[in-house]
């Protein structure tokens, strides 16, 4: 045996090696990225459950990537999944092909593909989402309604930008501050940007109590902010059963692209309301949940390899995201400033900003920046009407732009 | 990316403008008409409360009516329930405040709702 030309083919099968090689720098790059996002999501705490799951999931594909190349010892291969939306190629639309020769995160991924797991995490949203001030205080919807702003915005931002129309829809619906809904909409419309979209959509959503009090101070005055509002009505049981299954009905009646993510937020919802399915709630709620949030970590961040990650887009979307978020908040306080004034001071504009989703960080800010106007101001409950109504928005919109682009 | 396989269709500044405006009040229509939806279910129901109000206050005047007309009948006093109540506990030996306090522990043992359990009595075990 030859030490040397053994060890010269044990360093050159490396992933060490692959430093040297042509691009291997942009995987050093997306390595350092998922090490910055390892550090947000444990030491900040930056939406951990699903951060520390996607910034693991790029270091693992870019490890791969080093490692491996595109060949079978990869854990994720681009190839497989261009050639799965390619009408021309054999394997178009073939998952089988993708079990065959796919790794673990192709594997994985399928159920990020064929939209599994954003319903599933939808359901989950659903079981442990009280829908009670939101049907006692219906007027909340306007504001979820209003919270969508941002959606559409960034939309027309992203076409002015040079994206096309299904890249834009998926760029805008970061603004829908619902994580499961913009995974699930990018995949079916633009799934080379899911990468950059989920990371932005959660990093965003983690970063809600920096992005939105200076707008919600920018845009109210003292007096609004110490508005203390009227305790809303018991909601009886019958009415929180009810609920779910009139949602349903209507939403998808009026958007049937909406089914899968308005059925599942609803069937949960039931399953948590109805008292005779405690143990389906209770797993929905807990162990699925739990186990749909890895694969869907891991999968979503299988998709930033180097190659596609690092681009101009990624940073056009990063911004176009932020800017999203900030118009939803906008676009919620301005509608809660006229509810203000038509219900003669009644209503505290301050909780139209929880009207972009973001459940229930987006009320708690609301409630932090009421409490800091006015120290007996108890906006909490008041906010997680419009935070619900920003879910089935934010739907609604996803639904719309399904519809439009599909 | 910008060569990438996937890009479809390109709007123009006004098609996308136009289809943002048209796709932000096509989810306004859409909640606005669910805030209606449960605006009448939630009047549905605020009358049916209204009305069960209605005769147990009902019924609690007739009581007193009927106490006034015949001061000797001996009625006895039922109170009505409290919101989500299933019925009255009967204590034996306990003051309210401990009953209460029994009833928000067992609740919280067995980690149900407290208007889930219906308690039937409470007795001091001495």
């Amino acid at each position: 045996m030859n030490i040397v030309e053994t060890l010269e083919t044990l360093w050159e099968g490396s992933g060490f090696h692959s430093f040297l090689i042509e691009g291997g720098w942009k995987n050093l790059i997306m390595i350092f990225i998922s090490c910055i996002l390892l550090y947000l999501g444990i030491k900040k705490k930056f939406e951990p459950l699903l951060l520390v799951g996607i910034a693991f999931g790029c270091l693992l594909v870019n490890l791969s990537y080093f490692a491996a190349g595109d060949t079978s010892d990869a854990l994720y291969h681009m190839d497989l999944w261009d050639n799965f939306l390619n009408s021309e190629h054999p394997d178009y639309h073939s998952y089988g092909a993708i079990m065959a020769h796919g790794g673990l995160l192709d594997i994985l991924y399928i159920g990020v593909k064929a939209g599994v797991y954003p319903s599933l995490i939808f359901m989950g949203v659903g079981a442990m989402t009280d829908f009670g001030p939101l049907i006692s205080n219906p007027k909340s919807l306007l504001l979820g309604a209003a919270a969508q702003m941002g959606v559409f915005l960034a939309f027309f931002g992203a076409v002015c930008l040079g994206f096309s129309g299904e890249q834009a829809a998926s760029i805008g619906i970061i603004g829908g501050a619902d994580g499961p809904t913009a995974i699930f909409l990018t995949t079916r419309l633009a799934p080379e940007l899911l990468g950059p979209i989920a990371i932005a959509a959660y990093s965003y959503m983690a970063l809600i109590p920096m992005i939105q009090p200076p707008l919600m101070r920018l845009l109210t005055t003292q007096k609004e902010r110490e508005v203390k509002m009227e305790q809303n009505r018991t909601v009886s049981k019958t009415e929180k059963i009810i609920f779910p299954i009139i949602v349903a009905m209507f939403v998808i009646l009026l958007l049937p692209s909406t089914a899968p993510l308005i059925g599942c937020l609803m069937l949960g919802n039931l399953w948590r309301e109805c008292g005779v399915t405690e143990r389906l709630s209770d797993t929905v709620q807990n162990a699925l949940m739990n186990i749909v949030t890895v694969f869907l970590g891991i999968s979503v961040g299988a998709t930033t390899a180097a190659d596609r990650f690092l681009s101009l887009e990624t940073i056009k979307i990063v911004f176009l995201g932020l800017a999203a978020f900030c118009f939803s908040t906008v676009g919620g306080l301005l509608v809660g400033k006229i509810m203000y004034k038509l219900s003669g001071g009644k209503i505290n504009p301050l909780i139209g900003s929880a009207g972009v989703s973001a459940v229930p960080m987006a009320a708690r800010v609301s409630q932090m920046e009421g409490q800091k106007a006015n120290p007996s101001n108890f906006l909490l409950m008041h906010a997680m009407g419009p935070n619900v109504a920003g879910v089935i928005g934010s739907a609604i919109a996803a639904g719309f732009l399904l519809a439009v682009f599909k | 990316m910008s060569d990438n396989l996937y890009a479809l269709r390109e709007l123009s500044v006004g098609e996308a403008a136009g289809t943002a405006i048209f796709g932000y009040c096509v989810v306004f229509v859409g909640l606005v008409l669910l805030m209606i939806v449960l605006y009448c279910t939630g009047a549905y129901f605020k009358s049916k409360d209204a009305k069960a109000e209605a005769a147990a206050k009902a019924a609690l005047e007739n009581t007193a009516k009927e106490v006034e007309a015949n001061p000797l009948k001996v009625i006895p006093a039922e109170a009505p329930k409290a919101p989500g109540s299933a019925g009255h506990v009967k204590l034996h030996g306990v003051p309210d405040k401990e009953a209460a306090m029994i009833m928000a522990i067992v609740a919280d043992q067995m980690q149900k709702p407290i208007n889930e359990l219906h308690f039937i009595s409470i007795k001091e075990v001495k």
